[in-house]
């Protein structure tokens, strides 16, 4: 039905953040019209729906925007309760337990990657890699106890947790490439790699993962960029 | 007849504005519940046991449920408890409510930290505009009404709860102004009715307590800036 339920998706190929709104539209069954931004030329309509932070991904829903992956996730689980399965379960302790370790992926996960991709020692290289192997055997934990054998963070079926990781699974493949890191290394985190194998080959999921292959290469462009800037320092 | 509703505990510290969110939720769910003070110098095996990941506070203990991550345990609390909901009920004010909650834990810690502990060395312009600009942003959102929740205090005004109170109290234990009226008028008048909501006064550490608690400490914040901002 023209109009009732217009969705538009402001987004960029690469990025993790608009993968898992890709994803959820995807597991939810929703169609949206999706709109390629180039984030060194940003449309009026991006900066226009995500003023204060100007970044993809916005989800824009009868023309009002919605934006930050975590809370459009969130949004569409709400707006659209009725279509699809669910992201977060019923049972609020279950809902508090995934928004946590949503958050943790987040605020810790990602943030001792970045740490790691900006060292610039060896020694502040390893240190980094090694405060990045904790947060991943700590969500390797989570897996196996709140997870408790099932095959996803969800349970029987994809959930919120599975998706926010999801999205960050074409740039773990590439950075196997890019930096010679396997963040989930099948002999120390078995359940993850497990996972990552079991949620990229889900049928709503497959066709929505981007071209590793071409993350690698954008991947080694981002990389020359860096150093560039940084000689001309 | 009914079973005993499970008890319900809060693992916190004095001071802590992630704290006061917390009993500021329980208080308008109607919940009693007991608070556990945590010396967050010398934190206990309940803190530990509890909060494996973070060893913060605050920690909601309800029943033989923990909860940790302060915006995690508010979502928890309105959705756990009955009595009046601290989020709106659409779906689109939710997501208005949630993405201010996240800017809120997310841009003002930096500019802030820089602002208000770095020494009269560093050129803190560029930081006291940033955070000045945050707060511009944050304070459009209140669209003329007394509250963020409306006529009544709701999520985001409680996530905003260190911009109402310790705000003003680290501009006094530093000497470093960030709001005047002029510039932030109705940020002004929302904080001002924040702090004096009857609710919030119960839980709220006193003014002049926590003027002396942040100026005992201000050597160790202000080399602990020092030393993140050359990082």
């Amino acid at each position: 039905m023209a109009g009732s339920n217009d969705l538009k998706l402001l987004g960029m190929w690469a990025s993790p953040f608009v993968l898992r709104v890709k994803l959820a539209l995807s597991l939810k069954g929703l169609s949206y019209e999706y709109v390629e931004e180039d984030l060194r030329t940003k449309s009026e309509l991006l900066l226009k729906s995500n003023p204060v932070h100007k970044k993809v991904p916005v989800l824009i829903h009868n023309g009002k925007p919605v934006c930050e992956s975590s809370v459009i996730l969130q949004y569409i689980d709400e707006a659209f309760a009725g279509t699809g399965p669910s992201l977060l379960p019923v049972d609020p302790y279950e809902r508090a337990m995934a928004r946590f370790w949503a958050a943790y992926i987040d605020d810790k996960m990602m943030a001792a990657w970045n740490q790691a991709s900006k060292a610039k020692t060896e020694e502040e290289k390893a240190e980094a890699m090694k405060q990045s192997f904790a947060t991943v055997e700590t969500l390797e934990g989570a897996l196996r106890d709140c997870g408790k054998g099932k095959p996803f963070f969800g349970g029987e079926d994809v959930g919120y947790v599975d998706v926010v990781l999801g999205g960050l699974l074409g740039w773990i493949r590439a950075n196997d490439e890019l930096q010679g890191v396997k963040p989930f290394d099948p002999e120390r985190t078995p359940l993850l790699a497990a996972w990552a194998e079991r949620f990229w080959s889900l049928e709503a999921v497959e066709p929505q993962m981007p071209d590793v292959s071409k993350l690698v290469e954008f991947g080694k462009m981002l990389q020359a960029r860096q150093a560039a800037a940084g000689e001309g320092n | 007849m009914a079973a005993e509703a499970p008890a319900v505990k809060l693992i916190g510290g004095y001071g802590s504005p992630y704290v006061h969110r917390i009993e500021m939720a329980l208080r308008l769910k109607g919940v009693t519940y007991e608070l556990i003070l945590e010396d967050l110098r010398n934190k206990s095996e309940l803190l530990f046991k509890h909060n494996p990941v973070h060893k913060l506070v605050p920690v909601l203990l309800h029943g033989d449920r923990t909860v940790c991550e302060s915006l995690v345990i508010l979502e928890y609390i309105d959705e756990a408890f009955d009595g009046p909901p601290l989020l709106p009920a659409d779906p689109y004010e939710r997501s208005e409510a949630r993405f201010w909650a996240q800017f809120i834990d997310q841009k003002f810690a930096r500019p802030f930290w820089f602002s208000f502990w770095t020494g009269d060395d560093v050129d803190k312009r560029a930081f006291l505009k940033e955070a000045k600009e945050n707060l511009t942003l944050l304070e459009a959102q209140l669209k003329g009404r007394s509250f963020f929740g409306g006529d009544t205090i709701g999520f985001l005004d409680i996530t905003a709860c260190a911009l109402a109170h310790w705000l003003g109290v680290t501009e006094e234990v530093t000497g470093v102004t960030l709001v005047n009226k002029e510039e932030l008028p109705a940020f002004c008048k929302w904080a001002d009715g924040y702090i004096s909501d009857e609710t919030v006064k119960q839980c709220l550490p006193v003014r002049d307590e926590l003027v002396a608690y942040f100026s005992a400490r201000k050597e160790m914040y202000m080399a602990r800036a020092r030393a993140t901002l050359h990082k």
